[in-house]
């Protein structure tokens, strides 16, 4: 996989193999972003729960990763699509304990704890899209003084 | 194509038997199939009769997720219907931060800082379980 030294990527979830291809990719880009150990911990956490789910739930998808600044701020936004069945109601899927398998039901949830931006994008049939972003340091204000 | 196997994989944990206890020491990231398939082998050692504690070293362990921390409360659970107990060394801080955000407090897994702490809590009877970090 030659992107899985840089910080952007497209990479595919299909196996646990990949599940750790995409806790390598996101643990490297965030360091070399500058992320802290603990940041550094959450974001690859968070990212292994949303791919476990794109793999689990969604039938296997991707997750493409992109770097972000905004001024001095470096940020790392990682998208996981799927093409499966959707999540019919998103807020109940993020409450903890909500579980339609056998799992904890605390991967979504949990996961939107650990990131500083979190999206859900999904509808039965449609497949599901969850992206998150997260910042080196504190998240930039849209109003910075210098 | 991925060229290599990945570079801090392994595919099997070993576990070993020191006297009455079961001693894991994990290391790297892990296949979710390697965790379970750690789980049969713990369940089956301490089956085998003999056992009174597991001690899972995890201080080589990046990332605790979601599947990683039921894996591990499922080994405490089976051991402890088998009047075994677990304990969990070396867990990162920055893994135990991770963890608690996470919502996943491990109930009923003990903790201890190292392996030494965790067999020597072992032979005393009583000690912690899993707390917030402050
Ligand atoms: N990509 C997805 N496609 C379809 N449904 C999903 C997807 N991701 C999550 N869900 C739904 O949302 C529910 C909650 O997800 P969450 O990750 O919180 O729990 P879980 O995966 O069931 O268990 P855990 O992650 O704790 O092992 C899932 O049970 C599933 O029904
Ligand atoms: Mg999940």
């Amino acid at each position: 996989m030659e992107t899985s030294t840089g910080v952007g990527a497209d990479l595919p979830i299909r196996s646990d193999t990949d599940l750790m291809w995409v806790r390598q990719h996101v643990r490297q880009a965030a360091a070399q972003l500058g992320f802290g150990l603990v940041a550094q911990t959450k974001l690859v956490t968070a990212a292994s729960e949303l791919a476990r789910n794109t793999l689990v739930h969604g039938g296997g998808g991707r997750m493409e990763s992109a770097p972000l600044g905004q001024g001095r701020a470096r940020g790392l936004r990682l998208s996981f699509h799927d093409e499966g069945p959707g999540i019919p109601d998103p807020e109940r899927a993020l409450t903890d304990g909500y579980t339609s398998g056998g799992g904890l039901g605390m991967g979504l949830g949990g996961a939107r704890r650990l990131v500083h931006e979190f999206s859900i994008d999904s509808a039965p049939g449609r497949g599901t899209t969850v992206t998150v972003v997260s910042w080196a340091a504190a998240p930039p204000r849209p109003r910075e003084e210098s | 194509m991925n060229d290599g196997p990945y570079p801090h994989s392994a595919g099997q944990v070993p576990v070993l038997r020191l006297g009455d206890v079961l001693l894991v020491t994990v290391q790297g990231d892990l296949y979710d199939s390697t965790a379970q398939r750690l789980q049969d082998d713990i369940g089956a050692g301490v089956a085998a009769g003999g056992v009174t504690g597991v001690v899972i070293d995890i201080s080589g362990v990046e990332v605790v997720d979601s599947f990683l921390a039921r894996v591990l409360a499922e080994i405490a659970a089976g051991s402890a219907l088998l009047a075994a107990r677990t304990v969990v060394s070396g867990m990162r801080p920055a893994v135990a931060i991770t963890l608690v955000e996470l919502g996943l407090t491990l109930p009923g897994l003990e903790t201890a800082l190292d392996t030494e702490a965790a067999l020597a809590l072992l032979s005393r009877g009583t000690g912690g379980t899993f707390r917030e970090p402050r």
